[in-house]
């Protein structure tokens, strides 16, 4: 609509794309100045930092992807997040499964209780929290990570879940139930199976919330083997610190899969925004 | 419930279901999230390293420190200033984009994958390729120290420049995710009320000043909660940066947190500050909640 209406004056078609230009130039130059970066030496790289580089050094990014630390931290952050995904679905849509289809005396005031979650600051319980993990014996380990990532996703996970079941035709519900179906069986059955847009869309989002996390594992993990790439990072970054063109080989190495996974994924992180409902 | 109610609900399975799906979400939330914050309003009045039984009372000594504690004054002002930043800059700069590249066309989808980008890359490479920009040995500040012939500048160490560098960094970081939000309103505008307005003869300036904006409200609220709750919050994207320097100078809540509670093993000091801050989001959010959200449940 705006562009045919935009396109009745030529000086607006052209501020638009002004506009617009100049702000994907905002955003791509440095990305891209950071990927380049990677290929140059650090001389080149103090008097040029935006152009193409003269020679092609592929040499820094050639001894981050040959360090098994790099993997290594790449592999922990994919366990870690995995199994944050795995744990938040399962115990999540549970939940919604029950406040969807079970009503009894206080299911409300728990539905709201579990909600409180969206609005609490992580940051804030971060050290009783760390004593608990430490008490229960859970430091330096990746569950010490992922159970309380899934905890305080779980409020937003459950929400998105009930919305969801509740605009499930409740026709199903009542037909499997006449046939004998019970709850359980209709959950695994049923629910679950016709739940893969709002399942998809909580993954991504709590995937991609464990992925980038950094205060809980720079917390919680001290062995570098336990390392998310997160923390990895840094710890690369206090060894090279003059080197920056090994820093910026090693971010461009880890934009690399979060923007794969975004254009994969990106359906399911709008619809998230758009409070889980999904259009096409 | 009365008893024949209730021999229902057990006998055709609802009793066991909820049995079985519900404890695991309250234990695991109720472990690791309610726990940990009493604990926290707990170990705020005690002096305490974490280990051992904190015994140590000192009463309200731990939030007199931090209320006179000139480096957390200094943190909450930078806090107030990322709010204003993403009220008065951000989210202007979101509604701008959104409205340009609402309607879906090819070149829009390309530009609001774009926009998004930053929001989806983890904070901390973020934060690490802009200290590399703002570094006065390379990057931007070195070329225009050169272009000018000036000394090199060192924005991210310097008490006035290192504040506005991060603020600009959360514009360029979270700008998309705002962005999004009012396409996402904007497409579910009718579009015979803005064709109507067209045939009118509105310009699409007073078509955006008239009849979408004052339907994006809902979505402006949202956005504002976000953005207010996020800026409580800052700290990854702090880190990599300046890590509080030059001089504590660009500490937020959560870095102070961090630099002075976890870092030196203060418990109850760091508790004390957890406790403001939570008690400062959950306030927000129910006063928000109650009074500018609230059109929004009809």
């Amino acid at each position: 609509m705006a562009n045919r209406s935009v396109g009745a004056n030529p000086v607006n078609v052209t501020m638009r794309w002004v506009v617009l230009m100049c702000m994907a130039a905002m955003i791509l130059v440095p990305i891209i100045a950071a990927i380049l970066g990677g290929f140059k030496t650090t001389g080149e790289l103090r008097v040029e930092p935006f152009s193409i580089p003269d020679t092609w050094h592929t040499e820094f990014y050639g001894e981050i992807l040959l360090d098994s630390s790099f993997w290594k931290y790449l592999g922990n952050s994919l366990f870690i997040a995995t199994m944050t995904v795995l744990i938040t679905i399962i115990v999540a849509s549970m939940a919604a499964f029950v406040f969807s289809h079970i009503k009894f005396f206080g299911s409300t005031y728990i539905m709201s209780y579990l909600l409180l979650g969206l609005m609490f600051p992580f940051a804030a319980a971060i050290i009783p929290l760390f004593l608990k993990v430490r008490d229960i014996g859970l430091l330096d380990s990746h569950w010490g990570v992922i159970l309380p990532q899934a905890a305080f996703g779980l409020g937003f996970a459950t929400l998105l879940f009930k919305t969801f079941f509740d605009e499930m035709p409740k026709e199903l519900f009542e037909a499997a139930t006449l046939e004998g179906c019970s709850y359980i069986r209709f959950f695994v059955r049923f629910t679950m199976p016709l739940s893969t847009p709002i399942i998809a869309t909580v993954s991504v989002f709590v995937f991609v919330g464990s992925w980038n996390n950094y205060l809980l594992p720079l917390v919680v993990l001290n062995d570098r083997e336990m390392f998310p790439w997160t923390l990895g990072m840094m710890q690369f970054r206090g060894e090279y610190i003059v080197e920056w063109n090994r820093i910026l080989a090693f971010v461009s190495l880890t934009l690399a899969p979060a923007v794969a996974f975004f254009l994969v994924a990106q359906k399911y992180i709008v619809a998230g925004l758009t409070g889980g409902s999904l259009k096409g | 419930m009365a008893p024949n109610g209730f021999r229902r609900f057990a006998s055709d399975g609802r009793l066991i279901t909820v049995a079985l799906f519900l404890p695991p979400a309250l234990l695991l939330f109720t472990f690791f999230v309610t726990l940990p914050l009493f604990d926290a309003a707990g170990y705020a009045g005690y002096n305490w390293s974490g280990y051992g039984e904190p015994e140590q009372w000192v009463g309200t000594r731990n939030f007199e420190q931090m209320a006179g504690h000139s480096v957390f004054q200094q943190s909450l002002w930078n806090t107030l200033k990322v709010i204003g930043v993403s009220l008065f800059i951000q989210i202007p700069l979101a509604m701008t984009l959104a409205l340009l590249i609402a309607s879906k066309t090819w070149s829009n989808t390309v530009f609001r994958l774009i926009f998004f980008m930053p929001f989806i890359m983890a904070e901390i490479a973020t934060g690490l390729m802009w200290s590399f920009f703002f570094d006065g040995d390379y990057g931007v500040t070195a070329m225009l120290g050169r272009v000018f012939s000036m000394d090199p500048i060192y924005p991210l160490s310097d008490r006035t420049w290192a504040m506005p560098v991060i603020l600009f960094v959360i514009v360029w970081k979270y700008f998309g995710f705002h962005m999004m939000i009012f396409i996402a309103a904007l497409q579910s505008i009718p579009e015979d009320l803005t064709e109507a307005a067209q045939i009118d003869g509105a310009t699409p300036f007073q078509i955006a000043r008239r009849i979408k904006i004052p339907l994006l409200k809902p979505a402006i609220a949202v956005s504002i909660f976000f953005s207010i709750i996020g800026s409580l919050q800052l700290f990854d994207l702090i880190v990599p940066m300046t890590g509080g320097g030059p001089s504590n100078s660009t500490h937020t809540i959560v870095t102070y947190l961090y630099t002075f509670g976890i870092v030196r093993l203060k418990v109850g000091f760091g508790s004390a500050v957890g406790i403001v801050l939570f008690v400062m989001c959950v306030a927000f959010a129910f006063l928000y909640q109650r009074t500018v959200m609230r059109p929004e449940a009809e």
